[in-house]
C-alpha cells in the first residue's frame, strides 16, 4: 500500500510524550507489543509523524526502518494527520456494486482532494476505505464516527454541508 | 417476572442506523408509562435481516417491528407493551398475512436457515455471560474437560466433518490432532478474526452478537491440544467486536471459566486480543502469526505448517470465528447431529453475508448445499427494480463469480472450485445487468495489487502487470491477443505465488473470462461496455427529436461540454465530455441516452 509522507510541522507536546512514554514501559515486555504502541501513538497524535516513530524505536531498541516498515505495512496507520472531519468513503465490493466509485467522486469534488489526503485548511481529509461491515446500508460513507448509509450521490453535497 | 422482552438489533448495521437512540426512547417512554417492572430491554446482536434495519422484536408474541424510526416508539409502547396489540403497520410486511401476525420463521428470509453458527445472534445479550450460560454456554466446555480425553474431543471434532470455514476448507479436526502430536511446553490457539474480504461481515456479526460461543471453543480447542494460551487477532475496525470481546473475556475470567484451573479441572487457558491493523494478506494463517508477533503481516512458505511451527516457533492452532462457533454444539450434541446436515463433504451449516443487488441483504446461514437460487431468490427474495440476475460473486477478492447457469448448484466446498469459484469466508455479492463484469475483475485487482504485500514476485509485480491489461481493455485499447495474455498471466500467478493471496488473486479475472468472455470481446472488438460502466466507452448523445432546449443540461455540465440556443436542440460535444452523467440526471425530457 502505498504511503504519503507528511509535509506538515511536528507539533507535539511534552504531555503527549509523557503518556506515550508511559505506555511503552507498560507494555515494552509484551512479546510483539509494537504495533499495539503504534495504535496507541496515532490515536494519541492523530497519525504516526516521523518523530513518533523515532521515539517508538528508541525506546524498543528497534531501528526507525523496522519501525517504518510496519508503519507503511498496515492501512490502519497513516503517516499524513487527518483533518477535523474524516470523509471515508466505503469502496468494499458490497457498496461498490451499488454505486460507491460515484458518491466518492461526489465528495472529490465538492472537498477538492484526492483520497488519502487532507484540505489545506485542515478541515477535511479524505479516504477511500474497505469495508466497514455495515453492507445492508450500501453505499456508505462515514464522516468521523457518522455513518451515513443507502447513499445517492445527490445526498452528499446536503450532508457535508452540515459540517462546513 | 417481566411480561414482555424488547430485543433490539446492536449490531453495526443498526447501530449506524440509530438502533441506540431507540433503546434510549425507549427507556424514557416505558418509564413516563410506569411499565418499566413489566419490561426488560435488551440490546443484542444482529439479527441477519440488515436490509430492514433497525430492527426490534417483542417477545413472547415474538412481534417483529422493522425500520425502526425514534418517533414510532411512542406508539409502540403505549399499544403494545402497555396494552398488548401490537402496532400491525409497524411491523414487518412478510410478518402480516390477513388478519394473522405470522412469527418470524414463517418468513421466507427465515423459513429455509438453519442457524448454528448464529444461534444465539439477536437472541441473547451479548454483553452478559449469564445469558448465554442460561443458553447452555460454556456446557460443552465443561463436558469436555470433565467427561471427555483431549483425544475424545479431537475424535468428535473429526467425526463432525467440520471444515475451516475461512476459506481453504481444511479439516478442522485433523488440524487440531497435528497440534496436539507435538509436544511443546508451550501451544497456541489463534482465533482468525481479521475478515478482511470486503463484502463479508459474518464474523463481525458473531462476534458482536455471541462473543462467549468463540471464548468457549478456544478453551476446548486449548484443552484438545494442550495449550493454555490463546490470541484472538480481531480488526481495529470493528469496534463493537472488540467492545464486546474485551466484555466477555472479562466476565469469562470472573466467572473462572477463563484463566487458571477452570472449573477445578486443573486446566489452564487465557485469551488475549490483538488489533490487526488492516492488511487483508494477514488472513493468510501464516501472515497473520507473524503480525500477532508484531512486524510486517507477510506469509512465509509452509511447510513448517503452523500446527508443528507456528507463533513464537511454538505449535498453533488458527481457526476462523465461524469456524469456532461451530464447537461448542457440535460438543454437546455429537458429531452425529452435525454430520446429518449439508453434504457428503461439507458439513453442516454456512453463513453467507447477503449483498450487493439483492432485496434483503443480510446474514443468512443455510445448510451447506442449498442452492444459490433458493439463496437469492426465496431467502433474498429476488433482485430489486425486478433486475434480471447476471452473477453472484463468492470468495471475495480470491473467488470468483457464478453466473445463472449455475443457479442450481447446491452451495458446498467441492461444487464451488468445480465451478470455478470458491466458498470463502462467506460474502456472496449479487450481481445484476447493470453490473459490468471486467469492470468487477478490475475492481478486485485494484484491491489484491494494493494489498500485495510485496514479499514475492509472481503476486507483487503479476497482479500489477494483470491490472494494467484490465485497464487497457476498459479503456478500449485492449487487443484480442490481450485476452490469451491475460489467461496466461493468471494461471503464471497462480502456480508460482507464496502464499493463498497471490495463488488466488487472478480467480476473478479467470471465472469472469471463463463465463463472460463476450463481454469482454465487446469491450475489445466493438470498444462498447454492455453494461454502460465503464466511462471511456461510454458515449452520452442528446436525441434531437426528444429535446427542447431548456439548456438546463448545459448549466449543469461540470466542464461546459454542451451548447446550444434556447429553445433549440442541443448537443454534447464528445471529446470534452468527462462521462459524468450530470446531463442525463438533469434532463426532465429524457432526451439524453447513454451507449
Amino acid at each position: 500500500m502505498k504511503k504519503k509522507l507528511s509535509n506538515v510541522p511536528f507539533n507535539g507536546t511534552e504531555e503527549q510524550k509523557e503518556k506515550l512514554l508511559s505506555f511503552i514501559k507498560d507494555n515494552k515486555d509484551e512479546k510483539g507489543s509494537v504495533i499495539k504502541i503504534l495504535q496507541y501513538a496515532q490515536d494519541l497524535y492523530g497519525y504516526l509523524p516521523i518523530e513518533v516513530q523515532e521515539i517508538v524505536a528508541d525506546e524498543l531498541n528497534m531501528s526507525l526502518e523496522e519501525v517504518y516498515g510496519i508503519s507503511t505495512f498496515y492501512a490502519q496507520f497513516s503517516l499524513v494527520p487527518k483533518g477535523k472531519y474524516n470523509i471515508s468513503v466505503c469502496l468494499g465490493t458490497a457498496c461498490y456494486v451499488k454505486g460507491a466509485d460515484k458518491i466518492l467522486n461526489k465528495v472529490k469534488s465538492i472537498v477538492g482532494i484526492e483520497p488519502e489526503s487532507c484540505t489545506p485548511d485542515g478541515k477535511f481529509s479524505l479516504t477511500a476505505c474497505r469495508c466497514i461491515g455495515a453492507c445492508g446500508l450500501a453505499p456508505v460513507m462515514t464522516i468521523n464516527d457518522e455513518v451515513y448509509g443507502r447513499l445517492k450521490p445527490e445526498d452528499v453535497e446536503g450532508i457535508l454541508k452540515k459540517y462546513q | 417476572m417481566y411480561k414482555s422482552h424488547v430485543l433490539v438489533c446492536g449490531g453495526t448495521g443498526c447501530t449506524s442506523s440509530n438502533s441506540n437512540e431507540i433503546i434510549l426512547k425507549l427507556k424514557e417512554e416505558i418509564e413516563k408509562s410506569g411499565i418499566n417492572e413489566e419490561v426488560c430491554i435488551i440490546k443484542t446482536g444482529c439479527f441477519g435481516l440488515c436490509a430492514q434495519g433497525p430492527i426490534m422484536v417483542v417477545y413472547p408474541e415474538g412481534s417483529f417491528y422493522s425500520n425502526v424510526k425514534v418517533d414510532n416508539i411512542p406508539r409502540i409502547v403505549r399499544e403494545h407493551l402497555k396494552c398488548g396489540n401490537p402496532v400491525r403497520e409497524l411491523l414487518y410486511e412478510e410478518t402480516v398475512k390477513g388478519d394473522e401476525i405470522r412469527s418470524l420463521n414463517e418468513t421466507p428470509f427465515y423459513a429455509k436457515q438453519k442457524r448454528i453458527a448464529l444461534n444465539n445472534c439477536g437472541f441473547i445479550d451479548p454483553e452478559n455471560i449469564e445469558e448465554y450460560i442460561a443458553m447452555d454456554g460454556y456446557m460443552a466446555l465443561c463436558k469436555a474437560i470433565t467427561q471427555m480425553s483431549p483425544d475424545e474431543v479431537i475424535k468428535e471434532i473429526k467425526d463432525s466433518g467440520l471444515r475451516g470455514r475461512g476459506g481453504g476448507g481444511f479439516k478442522t479436526g485433523v488440524k487440531w490432532e497435528r497440534a496436539a502430536k507435538n509436544k511443546d511446553d508451550q501451544k497456541y490457539v489463534c482465533c482468525n478474526a481479521d475478515e478482511g474480504d470486503p463484502g463479508a461481515f459474518m464474523d463481525r456479526s458473531i462476534l458482536e452478537g455471541d462473543p462467549h460461543a468463540v471464548l468457549e471453543a478456544m478453551a476446548i480447542a486449548g484443552y484438545a491440544i494442550g495449550a493454555s494460551k490463546g490470541y484472538i487477532y480481531v480488526r481495529a475496525e470493528y469496534p463493537i467486536a472488540v467492545k464486546r470481546l474485551e466484555i466477555a473475556i472479562k466476565q469469562a475470567r470472573e466467572y473462572g471459566l477463563l484463566g487458571k484451573d477452570i472449573l477445578s479441572s486443573g486446566f489452564d487457558f487465557n485469551v488475549d486480543l490483538r488489533l490487526g491493523a488492516g492488511a487483508f494478506v494477514c488472513g493468510e494463517e501464516t501472515a497473520l502469526l507473524t503480525s500477532i508477533e508484531g512486524k510486517r503481516g507477510e506469509p512465509r512458505p509452509r511447510p513448517p505448517f503452523p500446527a508443528v511451527k507456528g507463533l513464537f516457533k511454538k505449535p498453533t492452532i488458527l481457526n476462523n470465528v465461524e469456524t469456532y462457533a461451530n464447537i461448542p454444539l457440535i460438543i454437546l450434541k455429537g458429531a452425529d447431529w452435525f454430520s446429518s446436515m449439508g453434504t457428503q463433504n461439507s458439513k453442516g451449516t454456512k453463513v453467507f453475508a447477503l449483498g450487493g443487488k439483492i432485496n434483503h441483504t443480510g446474514l443468512v446461514e443455510v445448510p451447506m448445499g442449498t442452492t444459490l437460487r433458493e439463496i437469492v431468490e426465496e431467502i433474498g427474495g429476488g433482485l430489486p427494480d425486478g433486475k434480471k440476475f447476471k452473477a453472484a460473486q463468492t470468495g471475495g477478492p480470491s473467488g470468483g463469480c457464478i453466473p445463472k447457469e449455475y443457479l442450481d448448484v447446491g452451495m458446498d466446498y467441492d461444487n464451488l472450485i468445480k465451478i470455478g469459484s470458491m466458498m470463502g469466508s462467506g460474502g456472496l455479492i449479487v450481481m445484476d445487468e447493470n453490473t459490468c463484469m471486467v469492470d468487477i475483475a478490475k475492481f478486485f485487482l485494484e484491491f489484491t495489487v494494493d494489498e500485495s504485500c510485496g514479499k514475492c514476485t509472481p503476486c507483487r509485480v503479476g497482479t500489477k502487470r494483470l491490472l494494467e491489461l484490465l485497464d487497457k481493455i476498459t479503456q478500449g485499447k485492449g487487443t484480442l491477443e490481450d485476452l490469451d495474455k491475460m489467461e496466461q498471466l493468471c494461471y503464471y500467478i497462480k502456480d508460482n505465488s507464496l502464499c493463498g493471496l497471490g495463488q488466488t488473486a487472478p480467480n476473478p479475472v479467470l471465472s469472469t473470462l471463463r463465463y463472460f468472455r463476450d463481454e469482454y470481446e465487446s469491450h475489445v472488438k466493438e470498444k462498447i461496455c454492455p453494461a454502460g460502466v465503464c466511462k471511456s466507452l461510454l458515449k452520452y448523445i442528446i436525441d434531437k427529436n426528444k429535446c427542447r432546449g431548456c439548456t438546463a443540461c448545459a448549466r449543469v455540465c461540470p466542464i461546459g461540454a454542451i451548447s446550444g440556443e434556447i429553445k433549440k436542440p442541443h448537443a454534447i460535444d464528445q471529446d470534452k465530455c468527462i462521462k459524468c452523467g450530470a446531463c442525463m440526471n438533469t434532463c426532465k425530457f429524457g432526451a439524453i441516452d447513454k451507449m
